[in-house]
């Protein structure tokens, strides 16, 4: 076994088992570092593709705007340990069964499709020069409703956080 | 142009075994932050499916969808916390459930 499949296999752990504890913790700041865990090793992952420039993205974008987004909103809610112990009865251990079993056999007939195929392809990693080519060569205008949907999304954060402050504002006076 | 020596196949099945992880995460928690968070984990998810198809292919449009997701995630989540700072002013709480009335 080569060293990048020992660096796959181990960076597919590594980001399966995060998940899984970002998903069963009661603490939303604990689930947030482990999110960030596998979100890093993810981004090892797409090294290890060939895709450098979208790993750099990963632990920018995701790993580091996205999720210190996250962990600001969750310091300005302020959520004590009543909401650990909230969290801790809503996730009773009979709540996981039904979900589970459903997305098992979901998973399973996903594995069914991807492993019955028995060829093991090789790939080829796509420099970001190309990327960038293609980006604002032929997607140009999916660059542009990107844009749009980013200005969007800024108006609509704007609106719905200000009205939280003012009362916030009134609150405090 | 660099070979991956990274079977595909196998990269297909992390990224399905991410986004089943995701979805049990959204059907379970009933916390609205947890739920953000899952959906992150799925969109993620696909994202590293779409990755490990352009590589398979050697096509860059992986990556541009990838980066395409990435914009939608960053919009998905400044209003969905947006509306977790609403919420959590109307209800004193982040039941999703508190939510389930449309009047408010």
């Amino acid at each position: 076994m080569s060293l990048e499949l020992a660096l796959f296999y181990l960076a597919a752990l590594v980001s399966l088992s995060a998940t899984v504890l970002t998903v069963t913790r009661t603490n939303a700041s604990h689930a947030l570092i482990y999110l960030i865990i596998s979100l890093l090793a993810v981004a090892l992952i797409f090294f290890l593709l060939g895709a450098p420039f979208a790993a750099a993205l990963e632990i920018v974008i995701y790993a580091g705007a996205i999720m210190v987004l996250f962990l600001f909103v969750v310091m300005m809610l302020n959520l004590g340990r009543e909401t650990v112990a909230q969290e801790r009865r809503w996730l009773a251990p009979k709540m996981w069964i039904g979900p589970g079993i459903l997305a098992a056999v979901l998973l399973l007939e996903l594995l069914y499709l991807i492993v019955g195929t028995e060829v093991v392809t090789p790939g080829q990693g796509v420099s970001p020069k190309e990327v960038g080519i293609e980006l604002f060569g032929p997607y140009l205008l999916a660059v542009e409703l990107a844009s749009i949907l980013l200005l969007a999304a800024l108006v609509g954060a704007f609106h719905l956080g200000r009205r939280y402050m003012r009362a916030r504002r009134e609150e405090i006076e | 142009m660099t070979a991956v020596s990274v079977p595909i196949e196998h990269v297909l099945v992390l990224a399905a075994a991410l986004f089943t992880i995701g979805l049990v995460g959204v059907l379970v928690r009933r916390n609205v932050i947890f739920l953000l968070m899952s959906l992150e984990i799925m969109m993620n998810a696909c994202g590293l499916a779409f990755i490990a198809a352009g590589a398979r292919w050697a096509e860059a449009d992986g990556q541009i969808m990838y980066m395409l997701i990435l914009a939608l995630a960053a919009a998905e989540v400044a209003v969905g916390l947006g509306l977790v700072l609403q919420l959590q002013r109307r209800f004193d709480n982040l039941d999703i459930d508190a939510a389930s009335e449309l009047a408010g």
